[in-house]
C-alpha cells in the first residue's frame, strides 16, 4: 500500500501455453498499481517474463498469409458458438480476440471487477492498405461481481513481427 | 445378434420390396407320407410356369416341404395337392401382411433403440429433448418418480425426480442445476448424474445405501425460462423471464431473491441488473415453488446446488461475511469433497464460504436452506475457470459431470452417515 498514490500489489505468476501444455511453464513477476481515487484510470502494469517464450513465427506467417489470401474480408460471429465449438481455422481469430480483450479488461479494471471473454459476438477483417492486418470485434465480457455480460466494439491491428495493438476501443 | 437378423432381414426385405410385393401370396406347409408323394412335389417343382417359390425343397427326408406360392397360383396349386391326395397345411395366409408388420415393428424397435440407451449425455440439449429423457429415466426405473412442483412465469413445468427406494418421507437430499439458465454444463450434468444413480442402484455400493436410507430429489432445470431464452435469444441469459412493473427491463436473479439477507449487498435494485434481486423475496415462481416444496416436505438434510463457472466449492454464508456455525464441519468435509473432484482428472476446486470466496451475496439459495435448518448446504461452481466459461464445450460435460458427481457423493455419503 502507497496511501497516496494507490494500492500496489506485487504478483508471481506461472505462465502455461494452453496451447502447448506439454512445454515447461514461465515464471514472470508483475507489479499492478490501481490508482486512489480517480475510476476512470486503468491500473498501471510492469511485468517481467523470466524466460523464453516459444517461437510462433510459423504459424504467424501461416495464419497471415491465409487472411492477405482472401477475396472478401473475413466476418464471423459466436465464437466459441453456443455449444463451446470453435471451428479450427477460426481458432487463430478467437486467441487474437483474446488479446484484445486484455486491452480492454486492462482499461476497466479496478479492485473490485474480475472479468472474462465470455464470447467474441463478431469479428470483421478490414482490409487496408499497409501491412498491418486489422480485425473489428465486438466482445462480450463477462464481469464476475456484477455478473454483467457486456459488449465491447474493439479495433485491434495485427502483424506476424510488429505484434497486435489497440487502434481504438 | 438380433440386430444382425434384423439388418440381415431388413435388408432382404428391403431388396425384395423394392421389386414386388407379396400381397395374396400363401406359404404352404406340405407333409409327403411316401416316395410317390415326393416325386409328385418335385414334379411340381419343375413347373417354372408356377413360379414357386420353395423354403424347403421336396426330398426324400422327413422334413415338412414349405413353398411360396404366388396368388395367381395358389388355387392351382391346392387344386392338384388335393387331387393327389398330399396333405398340406396354411403357414402364412398373406405374405405381404407378415412383411409389413415386421416392418413396423422393426421400426418401432429402431425408434425404441434411439430413445432407450441413446440419449447423448455428453451434448447440450433443448428443454423439450431433456424433459423427455426425464420421462424415459421415470419410465425405466421403478425408484424414480418425475413430479411437478409449480410451474416458471411463462408456464413451463418445473421438474423434480424422486429417487426413493421406500419408506415414507425418508430424510431427503435436494439438488439442483440451472438456476442460472446460460451454465450449460450444470444442467447438462445434473441429466449425467441423474442416469448415474439411477443406473447404479443396486451395483454401487454408496448409491445403494444412500438409496436405500434417504430420498434424492433433483431439479435439473430450475429455470426453464430462461434456458429457453439462452437456445432461441440470448444464449448469455442468466435471470428469469419475468416482467418487472414499471420497467423495460426483465427478468430477476433467481439466486438474489431468497430470502436471506434479501435486498443487502452483493444484489442490484436495479431492474436491468443481471443480478437484480426482484421487487421482494420469493416474489419469483421458480423460487416460491422450491421454497414451498422444501418446506411442505419437513425433512431434507441437504441442499445441493450447481452453477458454473469458476471451479469453487462453497457454503454459507454469502449474504453476511462471518462463519457460520457449523463452520469447521462444512470447511472440513467441502476440502473432502473437493479432494474426491481432484482424484479423477486434477481438477481444483477452491473451498470456502461464499462471501469469502466469490463475493458477498444477499438473498442466495443455500443461505436460505442453512438458515431454515438444513445444515448441509453447498453451491458448487464448475468447470472451467475462464477460457470457455459458459461457453464449455460439450465435451466437457462428461468429465465435468463426472468429477461433480464424485465431490456430491462425498457430501451424500457424510449426511446418510
Amino acid at each position: 500500500d502507497t496511501d497516496d498514490v494507490g494500492h500496489k500489489y506485487y504478483l508471481e505468476l506461472e505462465l502455461e501455453d494452453v496451447l502447448d501444455t506439454v512445454s515447461q511453464t514461465v515464471n514472470c513477476t508483475a507489479e499492478v498499481l490501481y490508482p486512489l481515487g480517480s475510476k476512470t484510470s486503468a491500473p498501471d502494469v510492469q511485468v517481467t517474463v523470466q524466460g523464453e517464450l516459444r517461437s510462433t513465427e510459423e504459424a504467424d506467417k501461416e495464419f497471415y498469409n491465409w487472411i492477405r489470401s482472401l477475396e472478401k474480408e473475413l466476418v464471423a460471429e459466436n465464437i466459441p458458438d453456443s455449444h463451446g465449438n470453435v471451428p479450427p481455422e477460426l481458432e487463430p481469430i478467437h486467441l487474437l480476440a483474446w488479446v484484445a480483450s486484455g486491452y480492454v479488461i486492462w482499461q476497466n479494471s479496478t479492485e473490485n471487477t474480475k472479468f472474462h471473454l465470455a464470447q467474441v459476438k463478431h469479428v470483421k477483417q478490414v482490409k487496408r492498405s499497409d501491412e498491418d492486418l486489422q480485425f473489428d470485434f465486438v466482445l462480450l465480457l463477462h464481469e464476475m461481481v456484477s455478473q454483467e455480460v457486456l459488449p465491447w466494439e474493439v479495433t485491434l491491428l495485427w502483424h506476424p513481427q510488429r505484434g497486435a495493438r489497440v487502434s481504438q476501443s | 445378434a438380433n440386430m444382425k437378423l434384423i439388418l440381415i432381414f431388413s435388408a432382404l426385405i428391403g431388396a425384395s420390396l423394392c421389386l414386388e410385393t407379396f400381397v395374396g401370396h400363401q406359404v404352404l406347409r406340405i407333409k409327403a407320407k411316401n416316395e410317390e408323394e415326393v416325386r409328385q412335389l418335385q414334379f411340381l417343382e419343375s413347373l417354372e410356369h408356377l413360379e414357386l417359390d420353395f423354403w424347403i425343397n421336396p426330398s426324400a427326408s422327413a422334413l415338412p416341404v414349405d413353398v411360396r406360392i404366388p396368388a395367381v397360383s395358389v388355387q392351382s396349386v391346392k387344386a392338384f395337392l388335393e387331387s393327389q391326395g398330399i396333405e398340406y397345411s396354411i403357414l402364412i395366409e398373406d405374405l405381404q401382411d407378415v412383411l409389413d408388420k415386421e416392418k413396423q415393428d422393426m421400426a418401432e424397435s429402431a425408434q425404441r433403440q434411439r430413445s432407450s440407451s441413446s440419449f447423448d449425455f455428453g451434448a447440450y440439449h433443448t428443454l423439450d429433448d431433456i424433459n423427455a429423457e426425464l420421462d424415459h429415466l421415470a419410465s425405466e426405473y421403478s425408484f424414480v418418480e418425475k413430479i411437478q412442483i409449480g410451474e416458471s412465469y411463462e408456464k413451463r413445468p418445473l421438474y423434480v425426480l424422486k429417487f426413493s427406494t421406500g419408506g415414507s418421507k425418508r430424510p431427503a437430499i435436494w439438488l439442483d442445476a440451472g438456476i442460472h439458465s446460460r451454465e450449460w454444463v450444470t444442467q447438462a450434468s445434473a441429466l449425467w448424474i441423474a442416469n448415474k444413480i439411477a443406473s447404479d442402484y443396486g451395483t454401487d455400493e454408496s448409491i445403494t445405501s444412500l438409496l436405500d436410507k434417504m430420498d434424492l430429489f433433483l431439479l435439473p432445470v430450475a429455470n426453464p425460462d430462461g434456458f429457453v431464452y439462452t437456445h432461441t435469444s440470448n444464449r448469455m441469459w442468466r435471470k428469469t423471464r419475468s416482467k418487472i412493473p414499471g420497467s423495460i427491463c426483465v427478468g430477476v436473479d433467481p439466486n438474489r431473491n431468497w430470502d436471506a439477507g434479501f435486498g443487502g449487498p452483493g444484489a442490484s435494485s436495479r431492474p436491468c441488473s443481471d443480478s437484480y434481486h426482484g421487487p421482494s423475496a420469493n416474489s419469483e415462481v421458480e423460487v416460491k415453488s422450491v421454497v414451498d416444496f422444501i418446506k411442505n416436505h419437513g425433512n431434507f438434510k441437504a441442499f445441493l446446488t450447481l452453477h458454473s463457472y469458476s471451479q469453487l466449492l462453497m457454503y454459507p454464508y454469502g449474504y453476511k461475511c462471518t462463519r457460520p456455525d457449523d463452520y469447521a464441519e462444512l470447511e472440513s468435509l467441502g476440502r473432502a469433497a473437493a479432494s474426491s473432484i481432484r482424484s479423477l482428472y486434477g481438477t481444483t476446486f477452491q473451498v470456502g464460504t461464499i462471501c469469502k470466496t466469490i463475493y458477498q451475496a444477499s438473498g442466495g439459495s443455500i443461505d436460505w436452506s442453512y438458515d431454515n435448518g438444513i445444515k448441509y448446504s453447498f453451491a458448487f461452481e464448475l468447470r472451467d475457470t475462464g477460457r470457455y466459461g459458459f461457453l464449455l464445450p460439450a465435451n466437457q460435460i462428461v468429465p465435468a459431470a463426472k468429477e461433480t458427481w464424485l465431490g456430491l457423493k462425498k457430501i451424500m455419503e457424510h449426511v446418510r452417515d
